[in-house]
C-alpha cells in the first residue's frame, strides 16, 4: 500500500501527548513517526537511554508510553532491550507467550555514538531481533549541550565553546551510520523527518520488520542545543538533506540505496546559517571554516556516492 | 535419593543454574567465575537446558541484559568476580531499585588493584550496599544449595530483590569436592515457577520500568526497598526449612560450630570457615574450646540474633577478607560490633583481622595466631590492638 500520510496519522498513538519534550523539538517527531510503523496488533517492548527523551516521558508516577517501556541506565539501551528479547525468546519457546512483540532501544547520540557504544555494538552483533533508533541532535543536550562524538565540526556547545583562540567544537563528527554497516547486520538506515515523513516511516518499518538486528541513524535536531526558532524544525531537517550534511541512505544485506540525490545540492552554509550554533562561523576572516566544512561534506557525500555505485 | 558426585564450586553452580533452567543467562568471562558461563553454554549447546545463553561484550552489559530479562518476565541469571562486578556498579543497584529479583554467582576475587586474581572479599563487600541480598557459602555443597533456594528468597512477593551467591574464588569454585545433588525434579518442584504480577511482555497490561523518580515519591520507592530487605529475614528462613525437608541439609543465618561452653569465637565468612572449624576441632581435642560463627547471610545483616549469639562470649576475633580503608577496621567488623553495640552486648572483648588478601594462603596455624590471641585476651582481660593483620609482612 502507498505511503499516505493522512491515513498513517490516523493510527493511535504509542507515545501520548502530555509528556515534556520541548516545543520545536525533533526527537517526539522521530519516536512518533518509529511506532507508528508497528502494526496495531503487535505489542512492543521500548527502551530508552537516560537522556531527555527518558527523562521528559516518564516521569513517576507517569508514562507517556503506551507499550511496555524499560529505561536502565545512560549506556545500556541496547543490551537492556536486548536482554528483554532474549527473554522473549526463552519464554515463546516455552509457550508462556503467544503473541508477538517487537524490541526498540532509544537513545541520544551520546547515549549511542559515545557511552552506549559497546552495548549497542555487542547487541548488534550478537543478532537479537531488535531494532535500535538513534535520534541524534548533536550534543549531550540533557545535561546541557556539551559535545559528544556526533557534534558537527565548529559547532558552539557548552564544552566546545566558541572562544577567542578556538571556534568551537575542533574534531569531525564520527560516522556512526558507516560504523553499524560495518556490522554486517541485515538493516542499517539513515534518516530524518522530512516532508511527509514518507522515509522516516518505511525504515522504521522495514526497521522493525526485518528478521534480525537493525539500525536507524535519525537526524533529530535541537533548539536549545542548535539554537533556532521552534517553528524551523521541519525547515531544519530538510536544509540538512539538501546539503548532503545528512543523506537519506539506507544499506539492506550490505547493499547501499542512497534514497534521495538533491538535483541542486545547496551549499551547505544554507543549513549552518539558520543556526545559532554556528554563528561564529559567519563574523568576517572564518570563511575558511565553512569552506573546510564544506569540502568535508562534499568529500563523505561522494564517499557514499562511490560505495553505492561500487557494491551494487 | 539424592546423587553423589564430586565437583568443583563452579561445576556445582553450574549444575544449580543449569536444574533451574532459567529463561536467560547473561555472562561475560572473567576469572575465576569463567566456568560457570562455559558449563552453562555447553547445557545449552547440547539442548539440556532451553535457556537464552546471551554471551555479552562486557559486565556491564551482562546485568543490563538481566535487567531486560527479568524486567521483561524471564528469569535471569549471571556469574561474575571481581572487576566484572565492579563494571556491574551501577546496575546492581538499578536491579536492586527496580525490584528484579535476578540471582547472580559471585565468585569471589580480589579487586583490582593491583590486579590479582586470587580470592578475597573485596568485590562484595564492595557491593554490600547496592541492595542485593548476599549469601556466603563455605563450600561446594552450600555453594550449590544456596544457588537453589536464591529465586525463592528473592522472587517471594514481600522481598522483590536480587540475590548475590558468594563463594570462594579458586577455594571452592575450582577444587573439586564430595558433593549431595538434588534430583532434578525436586529442584524443580522446589524452585517453581516464576510468576511476576507485572512484566514487559505481559501484552494485556504494559508496564514502565525505571522512571525518571522525583523527591516527590524516591523516597517512598527507598524505603520500600529497604522493607524488602528486612522482610528477606523470615523469608530465607522459610524457605532453609524447606529447603531442608528435601535435603536434610540445615541453613540458618549463620552456623555456630563447637559453640557449647566456649568462651572465645572467631567470625567469618567462605571457605576459611573449614579451615577455623578444623583447627577449632584440635584445640576442642586439647580441651581448648573455641567456636567458629560462619555467616552465611551478610545481606540482609541478621544483627539482633548475632548480637544475642554473642553475648555469651568473652573474646571475639572478627575476620575481615577484605580493607575498608577506614583506619578503623573491615566491613564485617563494623557491622558486628555495631550490631553488638546497639543491642547493650557490652561484655565481649573484640579484635578486628585482615587476612588473606590478594589470595594469602590462610593456613591452619594463622588460624592457631587467632585463637591464642582470643585466649591470652580472655587471661589478661586487655586488648592491646583492635584493628590487625593476619599473615603480612610488615
Amino acid at each position: 500500500m502507498a505511503y499516505k500520510l493522512k491515513e498513517v496519522a490516523k493510527k493511535p498513538e504509542r507515545l501520548t501527548g502530555g509528556h515534556r519534550m520541548c516545543a520545536g523539538c525533533g526527537a517526539p517527531v522521530v519516536v512518533r513517526q518509529t511506532l507508528r510503523a508497528l502494526k496495531p496488533e503487535d505489542h512492543a517492548v521500548i527502551g530508552a537511554a537516560t537522556g531527555c527523551l527518558e527523562v521528559s516521558t516518564f516521569i513517576y508516577p507517569y508514562t507517556a508510553w503506551r507499550d511496555s517501556f524499560i529505561h536502565n541506565a545512560f549506556e545500556n539501551s541496547g543490551a537492556t532491550v536486548a536482554g528483554a528479547e532474549a527473554a522473549y525468546k526463552a519464554m515463546k519457546r516455552r509457550g508462556k507467550i503467544k503473541d508477538d512483540t517487537k524490541f526498540i532501544a532509544f537513545g541520544g547520540d551520546g547515549g549511542t555514538y559515545d557511552i552506549g557504544l559497546q552495548s549497542l555494538s555487542g547487541a548488534m552483533e550478537r543478532g537479537h531481533d531488535m531494532v535500535y533508533v538513534c535520534y541524534d541532535n548533536g550534543a549531550y543536550m540533557n545535561t546541557g549541550i556539551q559535545r559528544s562524538s556526533a557534534t558537527p565540526k565548529y559547532a558552539d556547545t557548552t564544552t566546545s565553546p566558541a572562544g577567542r583562540k578556538e571556534h568551537g567544537k575542533q574534531q569531525w563528527r564520527k560516522d556512526l551510520t558507516e560504523i553499524m554497516v560495518n556490522h554486517h547486520i541485515p538493516y542499517v538506515a539513515q534518516t530524518a523527518a522530512i516532508g511527509n515523513m514518507k522515509d522516516l516511516y518505511e525504515k522504521a518499518e522495514k526497521a522493525i520488520y526485518t528478521q534480525g538486528p537493525a539500525f536507524l541513524n535519525v537526524l533529530a535536531p535541537c533548539p536549545r542545543g542548535w539554537q533556532y526558532d521552534t517553528p524551523d524544525l521541519m525547515e531544519i531537517n530538510k536544509l540538512a538533506i539538501e546539503t548532503c550534511f545528512w543523506p537519506l541512505y539506507e544499506v539492506i544485506d550490505g547493499k547501499y540505496i542512497i534514497n534521495y540525490k538533491p538535483k541542486n545540492k545547496l551549499p551547505v552554509e544554507e543549513f549552518l546559517k539558520v543556526q545559532g550554533r554556528f554563528k561564529h562561523l559567519f563574523r568576517p576572516g572564518n570563511e575558511q571554516m565553512i569552506e573546510e566544512i564544506q569540502r568535508e561534506v562534499d568529500k563523505r557525500w561522494a564517499e557514499l556516492i562511490t560505495l553505492a555505485e561500487e557494491l551494487n | 535419593m539424592s546423587i553423589r558426585e564430586r565437583m568443583s564450586g563452579n561445576e556445582a553452580t553450574a549444575v544449580a543454574m543449569k536444574q533451574i533452567n532459567p529463561d536467560v543467562v547473561a555472562a561475560f568471562p572473567i576469572t575465576p567465575s569463567t566456568e560457570v558461563p562455559q558449563y552453562f553454554s555447553t547445557y545449552v549447546a547440547d539442548g539440556v537446558v532451553d535457556s537464552e545463553f546471551v554471551a555479552v561484550e562486557s559486565e556491564h552489559s551482562a546485568l543490563s541484559a538481566c535487567v531486560g530479562a527479568q524486567a521483561a518476565g524471564g528469569r535471569a541469571m549471571t556469574a561474575t568476580s571481581a572487576n566484572g562486578l565492579a563494571l556491574m556498579w551501577e546496575i546492581l543497584y538499578i536491579a536492586a531499585a527496580s525490584r528484579l529479583p535476578i540471582v547472580m554467582a559471585c565468585i569471589n576475587r580480589a579487586l583490582s588493584g593491583p590486579i590479582n586474581i586470587h580470592n578475597d572479599h573485596s568485590d562484595s563487600m564492595g557491593a554490600r550496599d547496592s541492595g542485593w541480598i548476599q549469601l556466603y557459602s563455605e563450600n561446594n555443597q552450600e555453594a550449590y544449595d544456596n544457588m537453589l533456594m536464591a529465586h525463592r528468597i528473592g522472587e517471594h512477593p514481600d522481598v522483590l530483590l536480587p540475590v548475590m551467591v558468594c563463594q570462594d574464588g579458586f577455594i571452592t569454585s575450582h577444587a573439586i569436592e564430595n558433593i549431595e545433588l538434588i534430583e532434578d525434579d525436586k529442584v524443580k518442584a522446589f524452585v517453581g515457577e516464576y510468576k511476576p504480577e507485572m512484566y514487559l511482555l505481559n501484552k494485556d497490561n504494559p508496564i514502565a520500568v525505571g522512571p525518571l523518580d522525583h523527591f516527590t515519591h524516591c523516597f517512598e520507592h527507598k524505603r520500600q526497598q529497604a522493607q524488602g530487605m528486612v522482610n528477606a529475614k523470615k523469608v530465607i528462613m522459610e524457605v532453609a526449612e524447606e529447603f531442608y525437608k528435601i535435603s536434610g541439609r540445615k541453613y540458618e543465618f549463620f552456623e555456630e560450630y563447637n559453640a557449647d561452653g566456649a568462651e572465645a569465637a572467631i567470625i567469618l565468612l567462605n571457605s576459611t570457615a573449614g579451615t577455623a572449624k578444623y583447627v577449632s576441632d584440635k584445640y576442642k581435642a586439647q580441651g581448648k574450646k573455641i567456636a567458629v560463627l560462619k555467616l552465611r547471610v551478610f545481606r540482609p545483616f541478621p544483627a539482633d540474633e548475632l548480637a544475642e549469639a554473642l553475648k555469651k562470649y568473652k573474646a571475639i576475633a572478627i575476620m575481615d577478607k577484605s580493607e575498608g580503608f577506614n583506619a578503623a577496621g573491615g566491613p564485617l567488623f563494623t557491622e558486628v560490633t555495631s550490631a553488638m553495640y546497639a543491642k547493650g552486648v557490652l561484655s565481649p572483648k573484640v579484635i578486628n583481622y585482615i587476612y588473606g588478601l590478594g589470595g594469602r594462603d590462610v593456613k591452619t596455624t594463622d588460624i592457631e595466631i587467632v585463637f591464642n590471641k582470643l585466649f591470652e585476651i580472655i587471661n589478661t582481660d586487655k586488648v592491646d590492638s583492635v584493628y590487625n593483620y593476619l599473615g603480612v609482612r610488615e
